[in-house]
This record gives structure tokens, sequence and C-alpha cells, in this order.
């Protein structure tokens, strides 16, 4: 008896677990003096995977028996991913060293990552989404406690696994729901189901929903379950916390996408007010608590909640155009956000002082004038200033609102926006108008280097050409 | 009595664990008594699953409670180390002595 | 009454362990001395309270028992199944064995297993 699997479809996935646990196995072999080659492997690993993922594209499959789907969306999402995890790697590897803890086992758990990212991005079928959950965020709690010698690392890591299994189990419980009301998980059988019985059971329903949206909303870290990210991105190592605010945020939009935007399209009014009112309370709040942080690590944080909240606008106009602006966005938000920690972590690691304070950042653009135009540049994409690839995240986003007849939900949006520049240009400031303290010495290592010159080149390149990424997009978003 | 039980007894007490797991998290200041409340939790779905399985008479349902159990004991075992790692670090586990980073 | 068999043994079984239990009132030795009375009284005096602390290596075990105890969950409907499944199913359970035998492979030479 041969089960329905498409195996060329699912060659992305069997190459990162075939590979991972052999990455795992050999890296017991490599020497101390050779531990750079575990990063060249785990990036080698990605590109493969990445690469078998090109003659899918256009070619949408649906494999497991309906609950694994490997189409353009996904694939972009897919992309995404391992564009981040790459970015990740490339500033990992000088910040491990400098910690005494570059092990085989790092890699590992960051391929093994992208695998639940990967799942969950392809998945048709509520048990598929929750398995690709917790393989992602098992291996985050790991990753995030990794340097478990430093209280601030083990702190993170417990404070990250308690709220994340507690959020999960609200997922599941709202799971377990929508599948005692419809009698299936598979999402499309979810759709057909309440399209034949329109007025099935709308109050357990709606509480199934408030549950999946409290599991899916604490891991984009929405308000009022955003708790856990400025706490959890300080305490992880900085390469870290620039894959999981990127990665994690942008795998369960993936799932919110498709649950809600096409799982639960029927029951639209059962949910987009909520999500709506979530969104403005989610981008308000985050821009409140951002300004006020003189950590830059916790103001990106804080930044991150907001950035979740004008993503939140996109998922509230749904359909293909909503699902479009908002992976454009994530797309945008890869570059800039794995940048932006980037820098934290190269300043972290050089001048000699622990923390990632304000006034680290002070005389920057005299120490090391590139890294603090880097920087420059980053914070203008992120305060969403034209040309750059943050600029046009927002205008999409915004554009499609207002087509949606959101315009308040625009208004409100852009004006976040323009609060946001305050606290992004004050990091300039710092950086052009005040003089270092001390001579200390800032060295950027060279493959830091190179994922910041990438991230660079990816705010401007989709500054500069929106529309192809953008039409990219869009043909993505319509077949799912 | 006789006769299948009715759906809504094991649902009313699957929401009677579920509520006094997150009743634990939320009050409880042992990491370990924590951790407990979060597996009460899972088991809560674990009974409403098994309870639509039975109802619906579809399989899916059993299916899914292997994954949560599975799934669970990973993360239980995650869990678990995470709290040695600081347990070795710290000399406790009472949560009202995380104060290197604010709750 | 295909069951029946089960209910016979059941009841053979408690009716033997009661037996013997109640076997030994009569016949057992029966000896009252101090240290009989405390919590462990296998001949030596309680250094701590079992609600003390545990060497850390009893959670190390404890976490592989759970991890890979319950992984096995999934060969139970594999096995009862078996025939119908055939060769495929058997070549998966196959490869999900080798997934773990890597893991268990890994916490060996991380030296999880060693027990000094």
């Amino acid at each position: 008896m041969m089960p329905d699997i498409h195996y060329a479809a699912i060659l992305p996935e069997l190459c990162l677990v075939v590979f991972g646990l052999g990455h795992l196995m050999l890296s017991f072999t490599v020497r101390e003096e050779n531990k750079g080659s575990l990063a060249a492997m785990a990036i080698l690993i990605l590109a493969v995977a990445g690469a078998t993922m090109i003659p899918l594209w256009n070619h949408p499959v649906v494999t497991f028996a309906g609950s694994y789907a490997v189409d353009n969306f996904a694939l972009f999402f897919k992309w995404v991913f391992l564009l981040a995890a790459v970015l990740a790697i490339l500033h990992s590897g000088s910040y491990l060293r400098q910690e005494g803890m570059e092990h085989g086992e790092y890699y590992t758990l960051l391929l093994f990552a992208v695998l639940g990212m990967m799942v969950m991005a392809s998945a048709r079928d509520l048990m598929v989404v929750y398995v690709g959950l917790e393989l992602m965020s098992i291996t985050f709690y790991c990753l995030v406690g990794y340097l478990r010698g430093r209280l601030g690392s083990n702190e993170a890591a417990l404070k990250y696994f308690i709220l994340g299994a507690f959020s999960s189990a609200f997922l599941l419980y709202g799971f377990s729901l929508i599948y005692g009301i419809t009698g299936t998980t598979s999402i499309a059988g979810i759709h057909t189901f309440l399209a034949a019985h329109p007025e099935a059971m709308a109050a357990p329903l709606a509480l199934a929903i408030v549950m999946v949206i409290v599991g899916l909303g604490f891991k984009v870290s929405m308000v009022p379950f955003h708790f856990w990210s400025p706490d959890v991105y300080t305490g992880a190592p900085t390469p870290v916390t620039a894959f999981l605010s990127v990665g994690s945020e942008a795998a369960a939009f993936a799932a919110i996408l498709r649950i809600f935007v096409s799982g639960l399209s029927g029951q639209s009014e059962l949910w987009t007010g909520l999500v709506t009112a979530l969104a403005v309370i989610t981008m308000t709040v985050g821009n409140l608590m951002a300004i006020q942080q003189r950590d830059v690590k916790r103001m990106l944080a804080y930044s991150s909640v907001t950035h979740a909240g004008y993503i939140l606008v996109g998922v509230v106009v749904g359909g293909s155009v909503g699902s479009a602006t908002v992976m454009f966005y994530m797309l945008s938000y890869a570059f800039m956000n794995v940048g932006a920690f980037g820098v934290v972590a190269a300043l972290n690691r050089t001048d000699g002082r622990e923390g990632s304070n304000l006034d680290h950042f002070a005389g920057l653009a005299k120490l090391h004038p590139a890294l603090a135009a880097v920087m420059l540049m980053l914070m203008l994409s992120l305060a969403g200033i034209p040309p750059t690839a943050g600029f046009f995240g927002k205008f999409y986003i915004f554009m499609g609102a207002v087509k949606a007849n959101l315009i308040w939900l625009a208004i409100i949006g852009m004006l976040n926006s323009a609060v946001s520049a305050y606290y992004y240009l004050r990091v300039a400031v710092y950086m052009y108008m005040r003089e270092p303290e001390g001579e200390p010495q800032v060295m950027v290592p060279v493959s830091m280097r190179w994922s910041l010159a990438a991230s660079i080149i990816g705010i401007f390149g989709l500054g500069l050409f929106p529309d192809a990424v953008l039409a990219l997009a869009r043909a993505s978003a319509a077949a799912f | 009595m006789s006769g299948p039980i009715p759906l809504q007894w094991p649902l009313a007490l699957s929401a009677l664990l579920f509520t006094l797991g997150v009743v634990g998290v939320l009050t409880r200041r042992n990491m370990i008594q924590v951790f407990m409340s979060l597996e009460l939790m899972l088991n809560a779905v674990n009974l409403n699953l098994v309870a639509f399985a039975r109802h619906s008479e579809s399989i899916t349902g059993q299916v899914f409670v292997l994954f949560v159990f599975t799934v669970a004991a990973a993360e239980a075992a995650v869990g678990l180390a995470i709290i040695i790692a600081f347990y070795r670090n710290k000399q406790t586990l009472n949560v009202d002595e995380f104060n290197l980073l604010k709750w | 009454m295909e069951y029946s068999g089960l209910l016979i043994f059941a009841l053979f079984a408690a009716g033997f362990a009661g037996l013997i239990w109640l076997l030994g009132v009569p016949f057992g030795p029966r000896v009252r001395l101090g240290y009989k009375e405390q919590p462990v009284e296998c001949g030596k005096t309680p250094f701590d309270l079992p609600s003390g602390r545990f060497d850390v290596k009893f959670y190390m075990v404890a976490i592989l028992f759970v991890v890979f105890d319950v992984e096995m969950m999934f060969l139970y409907p594999w096995a009862t199944l078996f025939r119908k499944l055939g060769l495929f199913a058997f070549a998966e359970m196959m490869v999900f064995l080798a997934v773990l035998g890597v893991g268990l492979a890994y916490a060996w030479r991380r030296g999880a297993l060693n027990w000094d």
C-alpha cells in the first residue's frame, strides 16, 4: 500500500532533515580550529534546500492526502525563512566564538527551526500546523537558552518556554474545538463544512477562534500577548534574536493566513472585528513602549511588536491582496530586522563592554563610519522612509486598507509610523551628533559584513523595484 | 445507567481541567508546579480530542492525541533541561526570583 | 465471552497474591525496632528527607527516558496494523527509528548516558 506522497515536492524539507542530522553527527569530527566550517556547512545546506525549491515554482502540489501544500505561497515564505536563516548564521559565527560557545548543535537547531517554519508554511491541516509550530518553538527554546552559562539567557529561555507552552495549549484547545465542530482538521475540509453549515455552532466557533488567535498571536507578539518578547529578545544571543524576530513571526503569519484568510474566510464577521482592534492596540502599545527604551535591543523588540500590528492590518484586509502585502512586508522585514540586530551584535562584541545601550552608539559615525551608515539606512527603512523596502512594505499594506474601505485604519497606521520615526532616528542622532566615550575599537568581522551588505542590498533592491516583487507576491497569494 | 456517556460530560471535565491548568500556571510560584499545570492543560485538550473522535466516529482526533503526547514529551524534556540550567546558575526555582529581566 | 479468560486470570492473580499476603500474617517474623518505624527502613538511618535535592544525573536519565519512551507510542498503531500496512509502512517505521537512533547516538557521544 503506497500512500500519496509527492517526494519531489518535499525535497527541500527532506534535504534539511537528512543534512541537518548529518551536520549534527559531523560536528563531532570537526576540530576546534575548524569550527568556522560548521557555519559554512549550514549555509550550504540552506542554499541546497533553496535551490531544490526553484523547480517547484508555479507547479503547485498538494500531497500527504491533502494536508501538505507546496504552492507558490508556501515557497515564497520558505525563501524568506531561508534568507533570514542565512543572514542570521553569518552573524552567528564570530558572536559565538567570542562567547566560547561555537558548537555544531547551534547550527543544527537553527536548521530544524527552519524546517518547522517550512512545515507551517505548507500546512493545510491543523495537525500539521501544530507539529510545525512545535518543531519551531522547541528548537527556539533551546536556541534562546543557548548561552547556558549566562543567567540572562537562562531566564529568557525559561520565560519563553513557559509562555510559549501556555499559548500553544490555548492554540490546541482552539484546534480541538474546531475539530469537534467540523469533524475534520483539514483546513479545506473546515472551509467546506462551514460553507455548508453557515450557522453551525457560532458560539463555540467564536470561542475556538479566540483561542487560536491567542495561540498564534503569542507567536507574532501581538498585544496583549507580547509580554515575553522584550525580555526574550534581550536575553537571547543576538543572532538568535535576529532570526527569532523574523522567522517565528513570518511562520506564524503564514499559518494565520492559511487558517483565517483561507479556512475561515466565510466566518470573517467572527474574527475581523477582533483582529482589527488587536492590530490598532498592537501598533500603538508597541510604539509607546519603544519610545521609552534606552536599550537598543529592547527598543527593537518593541518595534517588532509595532510591525506585527502593521502586518495584522494586511491580515484584516484579507484575500489575495492583503496576503500579498503581508508577504512583501515579511520579505522586507527579513532584510531590515536581521540587519538591525546584526549591527547590535557587531557592536556588542567588539566594544569591550556588555550591553546594547543607546550610549554605546554615541559617536559611532567617528569610530566606524561604515557601520554607522549601515545602521542609519536600516533605521530609515524600519521607520518607513523612501526609497527603502520598509516604506513600500507599509505603503502597500495601508493602500490595501484604503482600497478595502478601512481608511481610518490606514490613518492610524500612518500616524503610528510617524511616531515610530522618533525612536529610530534617535539612534541616528546618537551615532552622528554625540561624541564617543573613550576610544573603543569597533571591528566588524568579515561574515557580518557580508550579511549587513546583503541586508542593505535587499532594502534598496526592494525599494527600487517594489512592483516586481509585489507582483510576485500577488501571483503567489492568488493560488493558495 | 446505560448507553454511551453523553458528549457534554468529557467536555465539561476537559474545560474544568483546562481552567485548573490556566489558574495553576498563573498563580503557582514554583517552576515545577507551573510545568505540571501546563501538562494538565495539554491533557485537557487530549480529553477533548478523544471525546470528539468518539462522538464523530472519526479517527483523526485520536491520531492528533498521539502527536500532542509526543510533542508534549519533547517539550517537557527541553523544559526540564532549561529549568536545570536555570537552577545551576541561580539556585532557585521561584518565579519571583526572575528579576534580571522584568517579568 | 472471549474476555472470560482474562477475568479468570485476574481473579486467580488477585486470589494468589491475597493468599500469600495473608499467609505472612501468622507465619512471618515480627520485629519491632526503632528504625523499622522510619520512612526508609532498610537497615540504614536516612541521612536526608526525600523532599531534599536529587542529583542532576537523575534528571538527565529522566529527560532521555521521557523522550525515547513516548516516541515509542507511534509503534503501537503501526504494530497492530502491521500486516495490513505492509512493506512501505515497515520501511517508514525503520526511517523513524533511524532518526531516533541518530538522537540516541548524539546523546551517547555527548556523554549523556555516562553515570559518572
